[in-house]
């Protein structure tokens, strides 16, 4: 298992960037009056069969060829479940999948979100050449990153260039904590 | 997303200046085991200190990516770390306390840190 759920979007995000896709819709929810945290993530990659949507939630299902196992989405499964929770999942070929999970706010079980805004940065740093919106939603409050924007405004620069890469860095950091208002976990 | 504006000032900048990082300068790899397993044991900690220590000590020939899983999981994090013309060195177990050393020894001095070594964890 994950020690925060950011490191779930890390993983799972993987699964899009393995499946070729080029835009990753990644929407994190907080919210304390339905009592739920909720993970959301949306590609256009190269989806999978029906076949595969059965099984691709457990721990024996995997695309790559050098072993058997794969466990990013039976531990997303597993927490999601454990926290009185719910996982989904849907696909479909050459379109792309949707993965949403969510987790019981004040559930004893529940992992600490942890650094969300890490998260993001480290996906973004580490691929340049796809793009993300990040949808971050606390209660009544909304923070929207769009890599698209960022790309069109740097133009012909790089993301992962140093100067930009601390620019967006500080912008999700700063974003984040204003949302929160303080700290959350 | 609120200061375009800086983003903007950011790139012009950027463009002006005469030293644009080329990548024919690059002749050094660190690459960071970025699989579930990677993830879990905590790699993200470990590949941002290797990104800030590089930043801070100015090195522009080093990148930093990622890459799956390695099939070692029980020695995660796992960096591999590439240097031009010389055997690749793995690093296992590692921490983000580690990172100073392996940029310094390493990566700066040409001496790979034996104690992190696979060879001599593993």
């Amino acid at each position: 298992m994950m020690r925060e759920l950011s490191d779930n979007i890390l993983d799972i995000a993987q699964n899009s960037i393995a499946a070729r896709a080029t835009l990753i819709k990644i929407t994190v929810s907080v919210s304390h009056a339905a009592n739920r945290i909720s993970l959301c993530f949306e590609d256009n990659g190269c989806g999978m069969s029906p076949e595969m949507v059965q099984t691709v939630a457990e721990p024996f299902t995997t695309s790559r060829k050098t072993r058997k196992v794969g466990l990013g989405l039976p531990f997303l499964k597993q927490t999601a479940l454990m926290t009185g929770g719910t996982f989904d999942l849907s696909s479909s070929l050459g379109v792309g999948t949707t993965v949403c999970a969510s987790f019981g706010l004040d559930h004893i079980d529940r992992p600490p979100l942890g650094d969300v805004a890490s998260a993001f940065y480290t996906l973004i740093l580490l691929n340049p050449a796809v793009d993300f919106l990040f949808v971050y939603l606390y209660d009544e409050k909304r923070f929207e990153f769009d890599t698209r924007i960022v790309r069109q405004t740097i133009e012909p620069l790089r993301l992962d260039e140093p100067e930009i890469s601390d620019w967006i860095r500080e912008n999700l950091n700063q974003e984040i904590s204003l949302l929160h208002g303080g700290s959350f976990s | 997303m609120k200061s375009l504006e800086e983003l903007a000032a950011i790139r012009k900048r950027m463009l002006e200046q005469v030293n644009m990082r080329k990548d024919d300068k690059i002749d050094t790899r660190v690459v960071v085991g970025m699989c579930t397993c990677g993830i879990a044991a905590g790699a993200r900690p470990v590949m941002l200190e290797f990104i800030s220590e590089l930043k801070r000590r100015g090195l522009e020939n080093v990148t930093v990516a990622q890459t799956g899983c390695i099939g070692m999981c029980r020695l995660e994090p796992i960096v591999d770390v590439y240097v031009k013309g010389q055997e690749k060195v793995t690093y296992v177990h590692m921490t983000p306390e580690k990172v100073a050393r392996i940029v310094n020894d390493h990566i700066v001095n040409g001496r790979p840190v034996e104690e992190y070594t696979i060879g001599y964890q593993g």
